[in-house]
């Protein structure tokens, strides 16, 4: 009986990591962009709702959810170079410009999205990489996105780009220090322009996700915060894209863990592991952060770890 | 322009305070200019989507202000702005973005209904109500506190702790109110038990506006004291201003830091009280209603000046109160006012650009 009930957990655990992370993965790999460009997006939650807004509004007007996809990524990007460009002006704070946009986003989404919370959207398909399970459940949890996969891809592309691309240089260089970027002659504004605008698009497609895939339908309390916890998530993986996966993986786990238990009856600390993620990155800053020095890996001209 | 220096001025002193009038009143216009600015904005957009800008604008002007009726509905939404704001414009004194002022109003709240369960019809009002609204002050205070402790001493960027302490906050409030303290004569709705009607704060008499109004204007004008006439604001402006420079002068920067975050969140937490003594009357989900997120708009668009976050509230407090007259009449998602707020925060931000752009609020040689 205890047996059937921790593996029903762990099954539950998995499915959802694989499930939950795709968001995180895509809305911490934007975020990632745009910090080692220097910049700090606290928008990317508005911009999320807006994405998962608009894909499900396409996916529903044209029967595409891919296009919905695509256009939730390009919603996205204008979210982005707004605040690319905002930020450009001289005299404006980086961090409350994000916040304004998260409202910005948030109402917009709210405003053209009241009319398909009731409408069936088609979704995304899946890959069932679980035909070979007799088990029904373990079949389920291995039925996988293919956005999913797309985002283990780009994760690993940004590893390497930032490693060892002249893009990926230029956009260190400019995270690390604007003067010597300067006197590469590098146009620090426009980089971090570009990087903005590109980390809102992955912001837009993991919105995307979250209202074509899973939880799979359009609602105003979709994205609780989780285009914030990408802010924390990028600090805990230390501005590594590859870290980003496995951070994007812990907190997918452990956002299922409450459903988790609840499915198998535990249903008392529910409101609790959903707190999970948030008090999980609170303490990890604790514990990692020092007054003394500024975080390893940190792009020098971050304001949030200066 | 050479008016003013070309005829001979009456006085010295009464050229040198215009210009001063002058040179401050940059910090009136541009925020004025950015408002209109986004009622334009706004205006086209909903021309954009088919509706009439004028036709709105006359219903936010009737719903919020144009009667007796609405001005108690603006005022009972702006008591809670002005406190959450407070919660805003105290850490920004200091160089610091707090942005968990919802947090704190919530286990504000929480805080105050679970203080009064135990002694409902126990203890009288007069005690049990000072004893809630003190619970609601330290759950606040604590909770914001510690934002401001984690800034210093571990160096925690405190938007972010601050904002994370909000979801955990939320998971709190459900935790016990659809748990060990739910009501369970409520089936409708997970709350606590309500602390019934003898135990509620009542309205200022002649209106149905409570008394969080009254705590509001009081708290504000006590800020822009403690701020702008103490050592205490002194020593926090110079912290704001250059932290090293604070530390140099063997000023205690962490204490504070840590009494001013503690003050700010004791403000947001009082205004739960607040929404659970006079308004709900329970602590439930409705405490989550994103007043602490409006109060951080309040504090930027009143420069995070004390006395202007009490104006700039009520007229926020009115366009929340003007909502659901807008969304009845012209068949508008109630969503509209948070596109509004939200265009008018981007644009407030942009406008701070403008700052020392026109010279005519340089200061001039006379």
């Amino acid at each position: 009986m205890d047996d059937v009930g921790l593996s029903t957990v762990l099954l539950a655990m998995l499915a959802g990591a694989i499930r939950v992370s795709t968001p995180f993965l895509f809305v911490s790999l934007g975020e990632c962009l745009t910090e080692k460009s220097g910049r700090i997006n606290l928008g990317l939650e508005g911009t999320m709702v807006f994405g998962a807004m608009a894909g499900y509004a396409i996916s529903y007007e044209t029967g595409n959810p891919w296009l919905g996809v695509l256009v939730a990524g390009f919603s996205g990007t204008l979210f982005g170079a707004l605040h690319g460009v905002i930020c450009g002006l001289r005299l404006v704070n980086d961090i409350a410009i994000g916040i304004a946009l998260m409202l910005f986003g948030r109402g917009l989404a709210f405003f053209f999205g009241k009319d398909y919370i009731q409408p069936v959207a088609p979704r995304l398909p899946a890959i069932e990489f679980g035909w070979w399970a007799s088990d029904p459940n373990l079949a389920k949890a291995l039925e996988i996105n293919p956005l999913f996969l797309i985002g283990i891809a780009l994760a690993i592309a940004m590893w390497w780009a930032f490693r060892s691309t002249r893009v990926g240089l230029i956009v260190r260089t400019t995270g690390d220090s604007a003067p010597a970027a300067l006197a590469l002659g590098i146009d620090v504004k426009l980089v971090r322009l570009l990087a903005t605008a590109a980390g809102g698009f992955l912001a837009g497609v993991g919105g995307a996700f979250l209202s074509l895939f899973y939880p799979g339908s359009w609602t105003e309390g979709l994205s609780s915060g989780q285009g914030l916890m990408a802010v924390a998530l990028v600090i805990f993986a230390r501005w590594n894209p590859l870290a980003c996966f496995g951070a994007a993986l812990l907190f997918g786990a452990a956002g299922a863990l409450g459903p988790a238990l609840q499915s198998i009856g535990i249903t008392r600390g529910y409101h609790f592991f959903n707190a999970a993620p948030y008090a999980m990155t609170l303490v990890i800053m604790i514990l990692s952060i020092s007054p003394k020095r500024s975080l390893k890996g940190a792009p020098g001209e971050l304001s949030i770890t200066k | 322009m050479a008016d003013t220096t070309a005829s001979a001025p009456p006085s010295a002193g009464l050229a040198e305070s215009l210009d001063r009038l002058r040179r401050s009143s940059e910090f009136v216009v541009i925020p004025l200019l950015a408002l209109v600015a986004s009622a334009i904005l706004f205006g086209l957009f909903l021309l954009a989507v088919g509706k009439n800008p004028l036709t709105f604008y006359s219903l936010v002007w009737t719903g919020g202000f144009g009667t007796a009726f609405s001005w108690q509905n603006t005022l009972v939404r702006a008591s809670p702005l002005i406190l959450t704001a407070l919660c805003v414009a105290i850490p920004a004194r200091l160089g610091m973005t707090v942005i968990g002022g919802e947090g704190a109003l919530v286990l504000g709240g929480f805080a105050a209904a679970v203080s009064a369960i135990p002694l409902v019809g126990v203890l009288p009002p007069v005690v049990v109500i000072p004893v809630m609204a003190v619970s609601a002050v330290i759950a606040g205070g604590l909770w914001i506190g510690f934002v401001g402790f984690l800034r210093h001493y571990r160096g925690i960027n405190e938007t972010i702790s601050s904002l994370l302490l909000t979801y955990i906050a939320y998971s709190i409030l459900n935790f016990f109110v659809e748990g060990a303290l739910r009501d369970p004569s409520d089936p409708n709705k997970p709350s606590t038990m309500p602390i019934g009607p003898d135990y509620m704060i009542g309205s200022i008499p002649g209106t149905s506006v409570h008394w969080g109004l009254v705590a509001g204007l009081v708290c504000a004008a006590a800020t822009w004291v403690l701020m702008n006439r103490t050592t205490f604001g002194f020593a926090a402006r110079i912290t704001g201003g250059n932290v090293r420079a604070a530390m140099a002068q063997g000023l205690p920067v962490g204490r504070l830091i840590v009494i001013s975050t503690a003050l700010a969140g004791a403000f947001a937490g009082l205004a739960g009280f607040f929404e659970v003594g006079a308004i709900h009357g329970k602590a439930n989900a409705s405490l989550i209603a994103g007043y602490g997120f409006t109060g951080i708009l309040v504090s930027f668009l009143a420069r995070h000046n004390p006395l202007a976050i009490v104006p700039v509230a009520i007229f926020l407090g009115g366009l929340a109160a003007a909502g659901g007259l807008v969304q009845r009449r012209m068949g508008l998602p109630d969503a509209t006012v948070l596109v509004l707020q939200g265009l008018m925060f981007v644009v407030l931000l942009v406008s701070e650009t403008l700052y020392g752009r026109f010279s005519i609020f340089k200061a001039r040689g006379t």
